[in-house]
């Protein structure tokens, strides 16, 4: 019960905040819109919907990141945390209470972006189901990323390097809106050492579904959201015992 | 019987000791002020006392549970009202009370019930739908302390609890501290002289991080000749020059 108390407030901060919203669904919704029309209106194939939702849904997950971590950052440098810690919540209440309230939100994010497509013309089938559920494992490597970030970093510092530099690193490095193999070099190299490329490939693998490929890159996901999962916990620990 | 007792409490941040061997015994029911300028270590000895840090040497005894191996016990009686205001902004007051209630275990009705009888002893039933962030920093004050009432706790800390508040609301919690004496133990710290004469039942002196004095303010002034609390706590602090 305290915990989901907690998560709960958790969701209302997040949910209230306009930038949030604006940031966390309007932007991602507004680029596949313009990303659309664009495409109508050139002769090669760019910006197909089937293959540009399901990045512009891994793309959005990085808005996670900006929230969990000002959510955290905020709360450390305001006196409600020093209050909560003297409450009977625990650092496992903490940790779930904050990561928590931001699946659903991710979930919710891909639900309405898949949803714009297909207003846009992206086929209804069974596979948008799977799409949104295989999101998961990088919805968890994100919000994971954010405790990490918001439990290290000033609130003016988490704006830097989660709102701008953070989403850009998951724009160019995911393939979403270039081929890599176009640049490649160490570029490629680069891009497929991190999880972006192969969430975005395994969104797409779902939504084709076509699910030995997507199989191939789920396991670097799942290995970056564990590892970020980790170092998050023990940082999130490591502050809360210094405070 | 003590509800509070500090033994030999020490805390260091690198080479500088913000307390300093504190020794206390605080008794139930008792209004406790401590009181000192600033670097004196009020804060950090109510931070000890409620768990938030651990203290380098030394042990107290909050409810008779020890703040450094029980932490888990101490938190379920206690509650904190910090120095700044510490309250969720994106949440109405109301919001942020459930919240206290929510983590304390209350189930809804009990909950309810808490919420109403606080916000009728605080008055703050004209902003109970606001969020807490939209209001002044007075009634964000009012509504931190409120949120550290809420709980009920046996031993209420409260860490200058009435800098930014305009006199009437000053009056108005001075009242609900005179209400809560006797049923609960309050440590309040305070750079107001007149507050800790009006509400405490016993007066620390803290300069340097060591308790200079402890006493009624009668007894302090009393002991040092002086006309009031004031001019007995700047003898005090100056007596004990470097």
């Amino acid at each position: 019960m305290r915990m989901m108390t907690f998560a709960g407030r958790c969701a209302r901060e997040i949910l209230r905040d306009p930038l949030s919203l604006g940031f966390g669904l309007g932007f991602p919704l507004a680029l596949l819109l313009l990303l659309s029309s664009l495409q109508a209106n050139i002769p090669v194939s760019l910006f197909e919907i089937g293959t540009l939702t399901p990045g512009i849904t891994v793309f959005g997950l990085s808005f996670l990141t900006l929230f969990a971590a000002t959510l955290i950052a905020k709360d450390r440098e305001s006196a409600l945390l020093q209050r909560l810690y003297t409450t009977p919540l625990t650092g496992c209440d903490f940790i779930l209470g904050y990561m928590l309230p931001l699946l659903p939100i991710a979930l919710g994010q891909a639900a309405v972006c898949y949803l714009a497509a297909i207003c846009l013309g992206l086929p209804v089938s069974g596979h948008i189901v799977a799409a949104i559920a295989g999101l998961i494992p990088m919805a968890v490597f994100h919000i994971a990323l954010g405790l990490l970030c918001g439990s290290m970093l000033s609130v003016k510092q988490v704006g830097g390097l989660c709102g701008a530099l953070l989403t850009n690193l998951s724009a160019w490095l995911s393939g979403v809106w270039f081929d890599l193999e176009l640049v490649g070099g160490f570029f490629e190299r680069a891009a497929c050492a991190l999880p972006f490329v192969h969430a975005a490939e395994l969104e797409k693998a779902l939504l084709a579904g076509d699910t030995a490929l997507a199989a191939d890159h789920v396991l670097p996901i799942v290995l970056y959201s564990a590892a970020v999962t980790v170092a998050a916990v023990l940082c999130f620990l490591r502050q809360m015992k210094n405070r | 019987m003590q509800a509070i007792e500090a033994r030999s409490m020490v805390k260091r941040y690198q080479d500088v000791t913000a307390v300093d061997g504190l020794t206390l015994q605080i008794r139930q029911g008792e209004v406790f002020s401590l009181l000192g300028v600033n670097g004196a270590g009020k804060t950090t000895t109510v931070k000890m006392l409620s768990c938030l840090t651990r203290p380098t040497a030394g042990d107290a005894f909050v409810g008779g549970y020890s703040v450094t191996t029980q932490t888990e016990q101490v938190k379920r009686l206690i509650a904190v009202s910090p120095q700044e205001t510490a309250v969720a902004p994106n949440l109405t007051v109301k919001e942020n009370l459930a919240l206290i209630c929510g983590i304390h275990g209350y189930p809804g009705k009990e909950r309810d019930a808490r919420i109403d009888a606080l916000t009728a002893r605080l008055g703050l039933s004209s902003v109970l739908h606001r969020k807490a962030g939209k209001l002044s920093g007075g009634w964000q004050r009012r509504v931190s302390i409120a949120m550290a009432l809420i709980s009920e706790p046996r031993i209420l800390f409260l860490d200058e609890p009435t800098l930014g508040l305009d006199v009437l609301a000053r009056q108005e919690l001075w009242d609900t501290i005179r209400g809560l004496k006797g049923k609960i133990t309050i440590v309040l710290t305070t750079h107001y002289m007149e507050e800790a004469e009006a509400l405490s039942d016993r007066v620390g002196i803290m300069k340097n991080g060591r308790l200079l004095a402890v006493g009624t303010a009668e007894e302090l002034i009393g002991q040092t000749g002086a006309k009031d609390l004031a001019a007995a706590f700047v003898s005090i602090v100056r007596e004990d020059a470097p």
